[in-house]
């Protein structure tokens, strides 16, 4: 745990990239293979589940401490992590054991096999042999809330530097449903292991937003414009007769979608398609939260398959009678997907519909098209140059998305509530207020799109402006204006606004607006009028 | 015996104050970080060693009298004298005693021995007034000895690999607090010219800070290259680092043992130095007063008065005060300024500032 809690640290104490990867680096060459096989898994989200409550965790710490709860409880939410703050108020360790991290978690997860009294005599003892460094990141694994300032893509960098493989092929390697109780590091990376791989996706080829002005990207007809759609991106796997859905988290979603399971019988041998998982109902999509809805569903019942039927918005072909043609242009794997896709149908009604591609002449028609994109549920455009590869991870150059503006609305400062991590001890997640009549009514928190700077101002601002206290809230005097940006609106009888927005974030402090001009339920029900009258 | 105003810290029977923050006749100062020893009143009382650092920060027409630990003076029957507070050169614990009721005024505090300022020395009172600026169980700060290894430390290791260390502190109090603790032969030593200035000063009562050097213009990138510089937290995220690309940033603060706090000030590293009591600390330092009246100023002081009448069974308050603790955004006197030019704080003019800011120590 050691080696693992040092990597943590020089991870933690840096924002340079390199130096992360560095680090990865130096790791991977010395630590244990086991433990580095358990690394890898656990950075790229593979984290082992809670296997103890908080509320558990709190008390023995505080008991081991000898301080009373109510002190922990207030130490909590001043330092806003609850692995840190059981680290920090533990007494110091009377021995340093030494444990692997292989070891740690294989203890971790043997916890269950104890009763309560002994899960704690367990957990205290390891508290009690263990360094700071060591307690904070076993504290986060216990907690099941271990996360690492690196991306897949530095993990994979990484390995491909230490263990000499394109880093390509690690990304393919390490996508899918592999654990480290199943395989070994060899196999893991080795290419002999692939011949049981059939099930997993493609790494995912994902676009930046647009920044600079369209008109540079050169001529219109050089791309391909589809909508973008709102649903959940994923691949569509049909190999050895089974079929696979996974989820660009690459979580494997397979049985959540019922719907597409005849099309193992229907699409050749040797399929994979990219697009996005849509409610789609009399030929246009429907709302996402219709989607959610249904995702967050244990158990489809008849009614909710009715509600949202969904349907796959086909995007790409990534594998054509099991030849990956990842590296073909563009417009040759659009070609290959519309037969594909015509194909399937011919045999039966299946759900799967080709992302329209749009035929503009000019950027300008391109401008007009993306304004109503959000007409029919969708974020705006996509821009495929037709000669672009499928890559792999997030790139710029030859795909570009091309979102609209989002909406926004103007809403006075309520509650204040202090942030966690990085944002701890500073009061950060707000909720704002519009106008009912002459009543302020909350519709939304938001915690993100100021600077570093403005959120001190206005963390001191409502130091000073506290009205009440009700635990870790306060409201504070009605003033500051803000104003809100969002994707999507729709009516919602949970919340006292009666509106529910989607993506809702802080576009900027209105320092010359007072709350008078803060905008009204009125206002935010005309836009969801104007929304459902489209449809 | 003492009142707490809307100007500070208030004596009737001497009329003086203590720490004052409105402008008053006769002010008793703890030590001289701008959020205790304020600009504008008539006459000023203070240790020696904080007299020279007054003038430079008030302006040398002030009237000001310095007196040593230990020595008492007494207005219209009350007893006053200052003891160590060990919390920078010169500072002090204001006890006042009359008809047998004994107050300490402790300002701000520690009981780890910097071998700068004077160690803190217990003053037993019935009354004690105390800050709770880390007023948190969470707040276990290492040994000086521990943390001046782990700065040294790294400090060659900048140098080896051909960086510089940039080590930011207070100018008065945290700088020198470094700089003594400095391994001298791993490189040059510069400070920023607050720190100088402040070197300087502190030199006019018999310390010696002349081993960290001015940065003379004349100097070049290249002599500056793998040295060690000390600055103000102002100095973070300015075009005046550049000189001394490529460097490494590190900060010293009791802030630096939070996680969130030390990613949010977007330093290199974080070290857990501070000028101010942990938990252990203050605790310690309450029972040996044994007073059995506390009042807790400028910090967690809900929290922590709580504390002390739940679990140690004394007479604890909390009170608003204008005194800031331990700050990591900026210098205290920038802080101060600050808040008075931003948009926010202008419309709540000079009045609301004055009355009381909740909790300005616990993020501050």
């Amino acid at each position: 745990m050691k080696a693992f809690a040092e990597l943590y640290t020089a991870i933690d104490q840096t924002t340079k990239t390199n130096a992360k990867v560095d680090a990865l680096v130096e790791y991977f060459a010395s630590a244990p293979e086991t433990d580095v096989l358990w690394t890898v898994a656990m950075l790229t989200g593979k984290t082992p589940k809670r296997t103890i409550r908080s509320g558990e965790l709190k008390e023995w710490s505080a008991e081991m401490s000898g301080l009373p709860y109510w002190i922990f409880d207030e130490s909590y939410h001043i330092v806003g992590d609850l692995a840190e703050t059981i680290t920090l108020i533990l007494p110091p360790p009377s021995s340093s054991a030494g444990y692997s991290l292989t070891e740690t978690i294989a203890f971790l997860r043997s916890l269950d096999q104890y009763g309560d009294e002994d899960k704690k005599i367990a957990i205290q003892r390891r508290w009690d042999e263990m360094d700071t460094g060591e307690r904070f990141v076993f504290n986060k694994l216990i907690t099941g809330s271990f996360r690492v300032g690196v991306s897949k893509q530095l993990v994979i960098k990484a390995l491909a530097r230490q263990f000499k493989i394109e880093e390509d092929t690690v990304a393919h390697r390490l996508t899918g449903d592999w654990s480290p109780d199943t395989t070994t590091l060899t196999t893991l990376l080795s290419a002999t292991g692939d011949t049981d791989s059939y099930y997993r996706p493609y790494p995912f080829y994902l676009a930046y937003q647009l920044e600079q002005p369209v008109e540079e990207l050169g001529d219109v007809r050089d791309w391909q414009i589809e909508q973008k759609y709102d649903g959940i991106r994923g691949q569509l796997l049909v190999r050895r007769g089974e079929l696979f859905v996974w989820s660009r988290g690459e979580e494997l979603m397979t049985e959540k979608f019922p719907e597409f399971e005849i099309l193992k019988d229907i699409l050749p041998d040797g399929t994979v398609i990219d697009g996005e998982v849509l409610p789609f109902r009399d030929g246009r999509p429907l709302p996402f939260h219709l989607m959610q809805t249904r995702i967050g569903r244990k158990n489809l019942t008849k009614k909710s398959l009715q509600e949202a039927p969904l349907v796959m918005m086909c995007y790409d072909l990534l594998e054509y009678h099991g030849e990956d043609i990842r590296t073909r242009p563009m417009q040759e794997r659009r070609a290959l997907l519309e037969q594909v896709v015509k194909d399937a149908n011919a045999i039966a009604a299946v759900p799967l519909l080709l992302s329209p591609v749009l035929d503009c002449k000019t950027w300008e028609e391109a401008t007009r098209a993306r304004e109503t994109a959000r007409d029919n549920n969708c974020e705006g455009l996509m821009l495929k140059h037709k000669n672009s590869p499928y890559e792999t991870g997030r790139r710029k150059g030859q795909w570009w998305k091309w979102k609209v503006d989002p909406l926004t609305v103007d809403g006075v400062l309520l509650y204040a509530q202090r942030g966690h991590g990085r944002r701890a001890n500073l009061y950060t997640d707000y909720t704002f207020a519009i106008w009912d009549g002459d009543e302020l009514v909350p519709f939304t928190k938001a915690y993100s799109g100021l600077t570093d700077k403005e959120l001190l101002q206005v963390d001191n601002w409502i130091k000073r402006n506290t009205i009440d206290k009700f635990g870790p809230v306060r409201s504070v005097k009605a003033e500051l204006v803000f104003e809100i940006a969002f994707e999507g609106i729709n009516r919602s009888p949970r919340h006292k606004s009666g509106v529910a927005l989607r993506f809702p974030r802080i576009l900027r402090w209105r320092t010359d607006k007072k709350k008078e001009d803060a905008n009204t339920k009125d206002d935010l029900m005309k836009l969801i009028e104007m929304q459902e009258a489209t449809r | 015996m003492l009142k707490f105003n809307d100007k500070g810290i208030y004596c009737e029977q001497a009329d003086v104050y203590i720490d004052p923050w409105g402008q008053v006749d006769r002010a008793i100062i703890t030590h001289a970080h701008s959020d205790h020893a304020r600009w504008g009143s008539r006459h000023y009382l203070a240790h020696h060693y904080s007299v020279p650092v007054m003038r430079w920060r008030l302006g040398s027409g002030i009237n000001v009298t310095g007196i040593g630990y230990g020595e008492t003076i007494n207005i219209n029957g009350v007893k006053i004298s200052l003891h160590p507070a060990g919390h920078i050169i010169g500072s002090a614990q204001v006890r006042l005693e009359y008809r047998g009721e004994v107050w300490v005024v402790s300002g701000d505090y520690k009981l780890q021995n910097d071998h700068l300022a004077t160690p803190f020395e217990p003053v037993r009172c019935q009354h004690f007034i105390t800050e709770s600026t880390f007023g948190l169980p969470v707040y276990r700060f290492p040994a000086v000895e521990v943390v001046q290894t782990e700065i040294n430390d790294w400090c060659a290791k900048n140098t080896a690999a051909g960086k510089t260390s940039v080590i930011i502190g207070y100018a008065l109090g945290k700088a020198q607090h470094i700089l003594y603790g400095l391994d001298r032969s791993i490189a040059p030593i510069y400070a920023h010219g607050a720190v100088v200035n402040m070197n300087r000063t502190l030199e006019q009562s018999g310390f010696d800070f002349s081993y960290a050097k001015p940065l003379d213009y004349s100097l070049s990138k290249k002599d500056l290259q793998g040295c060690i510089v000390i600055a103000p937290p102002s100095a973070v995220g300015t075009p005046w680092l550049r000189r001394f690309d490529p460097y490494s940033i590190g900060i010293c603060s009791g802030w630096m043992q939070l996680r969130g706090a030390r990613r949010r000030r977007g330093v290199d590293r974080g070290f857990v130095m501070s000028d101010h009591c942990d938990w252990q600390q203050l605790n310690t330092a309450i029972k040996l007063t044994g007073a059995e009246n506390v009042y807790v100023t400028h910090g967690y002081k809900s929290i922590y008065a709580k504390w002390l009448r739940d679990e140690m069974h004394l007479n604890a308050t909390e009170v608003d005060t204008l005194y800031e603790g331990e700050s990591i955004e900026g210098d205290k006197e920038e802080a101060i300024a600050e808040n008075t030019q931003t948009g926010i704080a202008s419309q709540e003019s000079n009045e609301d500032q004055s009355i009381s800011s909740p909790e300005n120590g616990d993020a501050a």
